[in-house]
């Protein structure tokens, strides 16, 4: 195992180079920069301009600068951010750590509903619950999930049960630290549902198929033989199979989640990766759309990663190597 | 034959041509109606309403009742109004009528109908579907905007771009996840691995965020079209490699069956071989694949443009229509602006029906996943 996973993080040393070099030729194609609106300031002379210019390196060839940004990255500093001044790093890592629990507890939220969903709809083939199940999960499926957040704002607006919007009240400082957790957890409910109906749709219907699959197959009828119970063979036999493909799924979802929070977290205008990489896109921060990139990256590779060591674990089948040929 | 009788016989080939469409359409025709009648109903469903949603987009002008850039300053935020069915002789002018709105607190923005007057909805009038008289109220039927403009005739005019996306990003994308894909199976070695690993660093890529990344490109000022066409190259660019990589397998697999063999050892060369054995058989999936491809574009577009990065204010977009939303005041004053989501919802679920359909039927195999 130690050299799978040596191997896979040799493995992802090309690949980040590959994506920070691409989004790098794609910040420096954007016309203008983050001086250009400075440039047309009247109340800023064109040697301050020029001085900023200098101490941001903006004024040297992009593959030096990307050079320079790769030396620093490698020495664990993302740079300077150029529109709040303050080290990328600080920045991310103040960010990363909502987006992350936001996707996890979206995760969360989705697993535990969609599995017994899943059993039961499976279990109740064909009947009105099974259909109503089906014909949710649909629902769930294709709504867009900043529209679901707009409907579920709306009607926290009117019932007034949920906060709207923003990781935190405005009085967040002077709350006691228990309040303060129980207040971020209140303003994580709504983003939560929205990121996780997605993911519980497909999962529920995924469960669901892959029970009644397995339900016919040889070593279900032989558990029946036996003389097992139904709940005996569905609960120890038919659903450990079942979950085989939640396994891979843990860590590609993850990496789903981290896309959608994104988005999520613009609309709902949560202090996550996602809301201070647009802001950085818009204000041509570049080493702050970059630092959020390979953050991004990074945590996406990480979540294949487990999600590939966890299948292994799980699944004596499947061996470490065969899944590089997948 | 003689040199006289060859443009005789080339007017019988495109006569024969000629009959050669029209039993094709018939024929087309014929299986058309033969699906549609063992079709299931949410298939049917759907078809209609993409059906409809790509009317819209084509004749926008006709379905749009007014001008969808028309500012009707007096009327900022106005709710859907109501339409009456009047009978002759109730004092109204006809039979479809309704109360013109009047702003009544101009600081609330708050709307009251003028329950003493009335005006009359026309019907095909003026090369609209419905509209009103020209000096007349206006009527709107799902509200108007923060700048008093249609928000019906703006999601009419907008259905253009959100549904015409979908469209045209999946065919850029699966001609380049095609082409990539088969090739690259087929070919295998240095090419299958080159193509692949490029493949492989599009798939880490974290879409949105690069989309985001990728959204900066666009200058300020430039116009819908451009935008639009950067939005739709934007997005094939990303996504062409999973479908790349299913579809390598795919070739590889085609590869040692007997009729590709067939093909090689009669002399096609290999890009023969690709382009008239391998890819044909991949088609069934394509589709299906395509089918269910085009909700992930058409959200991505709406993505964008809700966040200011896509197509740009005053062109319309679903997704840009709902921007106003991200206001909670405006949201909680006015849910009538989520109307346009209401559409996106409706085009998503519409194509994901049908490709769930269209799986069933094309490649029972996969029955159930």
């Amino acid at each position: 195992m130690g050299r799978f996973v040596v191997y896979r993080l040799l493995n992802m040393v090309p690949l980040i180079l590959g994506i920070t070099l691409l989004s790098f030729l794609v910040m420096s194609l954007a016309p203008g920069d983050y001086l250009s609106s400075l440039k047309l300031n009247p109340a800023i002379s064109p040697a301050v301009v020029h001085q900023m210019e200098a101490e941001f390196g903006l004024n040297q060839p992009l593959i030096v600068r990307y050079l320079k940004w790769l030396w620093a990255v490698m020495h664990l500093d993302l740079g300077v951010s150029l529109a709040y001044r303050v080290s990328v790093t600080k920045l991310i890592a103040a960010r990363a750590l909502n987006t992350v629990i936001l996707a996890l507890a979206s995760m969360v939220f989705s697993w535990v509903l969609a599995i017994p969903l899943g059993i039961a709809a499976a279990a109740r083939q064909n009947t009105v619950w099974d259909r109503l199940l089906s014909f949710f999960a649909f629902l769930g499926m294709s709504v867009p999930s900043f529209f679901l957040a707009f409907l579920l704002v709306y009607l926290a607006l009117r019932t007034g049960w949920f906060p709207v919007g923003g990781s935190f009240s405005v009085f967040y400082s002077s709350l006691s630290p228990g309040m303060k957790i129980v207040d971020r957890f209140d303003h994580l409910v709504l983003p939560v549902v929205v990121l996780g109906t997605a993911g519980l749709a497909s999962l529920m219907r995924l469960m669901r198929s892959q029970i009644l699959e397995l339900k016919n197959s040889d070593f279900a009828r032989t558990a029946h033989a036996k003389g097992l119970s139904p709940r005996a063979v569905l609960y120890k036999h038919v659903l450990r199979n079942a979950l085989n493909p939640f396994i891979t799924l843990a860590g590609y979802g993850l990496a789903d989640l981290l896309g959608g929070a994104a988005l999520i977290e613009a609309v709902m205008n949560l202090q996550g990766l996602g809301l201070l990489l647009l802001d950085a896109v818009r204000s041509f921060d570049v080493y702050l759309v970059m630092g959020s990139v390979l953050m991004g990256t990074v945590l996406l590779l990480v979540g294949n990663l487990i999600a590939d060591v966890a299948l292994v674990l799980v699944d004596p089948r499947v061996s470490f190597w065969s899944e590089r040929a997948r | 034959m003689t040199r006289a009788a060859v443009p005789e016989s080339r007017t019988a080939k495109t006569q024969a041509r000629r009959r050669g469409i029209l039993a094709i359409a018939a024929h087309a025709g014929g299986l058309v109606a033969a699906e549609w009648r063992r079709a299931s109903w949410p298939a049917r469903a759907s078809a209609i309403c993409l059906l409809l949603f790509y009317l819209m987009a084509a004749a926008s002008p006709v379905i749009a009742p007014y001008d969808p850039a028309r500012q009707y300053r007096r009327l900022p935020d106005c709710p859907p109004m109501r339409l009456h069915l009047v009978l002759p002789g109730r004092g109204a002018p006809g039979l479809f009528c309704f109360h013109p709105m009047r702003m009544a607190d101009p600081l609330a923005r708050r709307m009251v109908e003028e329950r003493t007057r009335w005006e009359r909805l026309r019907f095909f009038y003026r090369g609209h579907l419905f509209s009103t008289a020209s000096g007349a109220a206006p009527f709107f039927v799902l509200g108007s905007d923060a700048l008093g403009r249609d928000l019906f005739s703006r999601i009419v005019y907008g259905a253009r771009v959100s549904m015409c996306v979908g469209l045209i990003a999946i065919a850029v994308s699966f001609s380049l996840g095609i082409t990539a894909g088969s090739i690259a199976g087929y070919a295998g070695g240095v090419t299958d691995n080159l193509i692949m690993r490029w493949a492989e660093v599009e798939m880490s890529l974290p879409s949105f965020y690069f989309l985001l990344a990728l959204a900066a490109l666009m200058p300020a000022g430039a116009s819908t079209v451009r935008t639009f066409v950067t939005i739709v190259l934007i997005m094939s660019f990303i996504s062409w490699a999973g479908l790349a990589r299913v579809i390598r397998g795919m070739a590889a697999a085609a590869r040692g069956l007997a009729y590709v063999e067939a093909a090689r050892a009669l002399g096609a060369s290999a890009p023969r071989v690709v382009a008239r054995h391998v890819v044909p058989s991949l088609l069934a999936y394509a589709l299906v694949a395509a089918t269910l491809a085009v909700p992930g574009f058409i959200l991505g577009e709406s993505a964008l443009s809700l966040l200011g990065l896509g197509v740009q204010e005053p062109a319309a977009s679903w997704g840009n229509l709902l921007a106003q939303a991200q206001d909670v005041q405006n949201l909680g004053r006015y849910p009538w602006i989520l109307a346009p989501g209401v559409f996106i919802f409706l085009a998503i679920m519409s194509f994901n029906f049908l490709g769930d359909y269209l799986r069933d039927r094309l490649d029972p195999a996969q029955h159930g996943r």
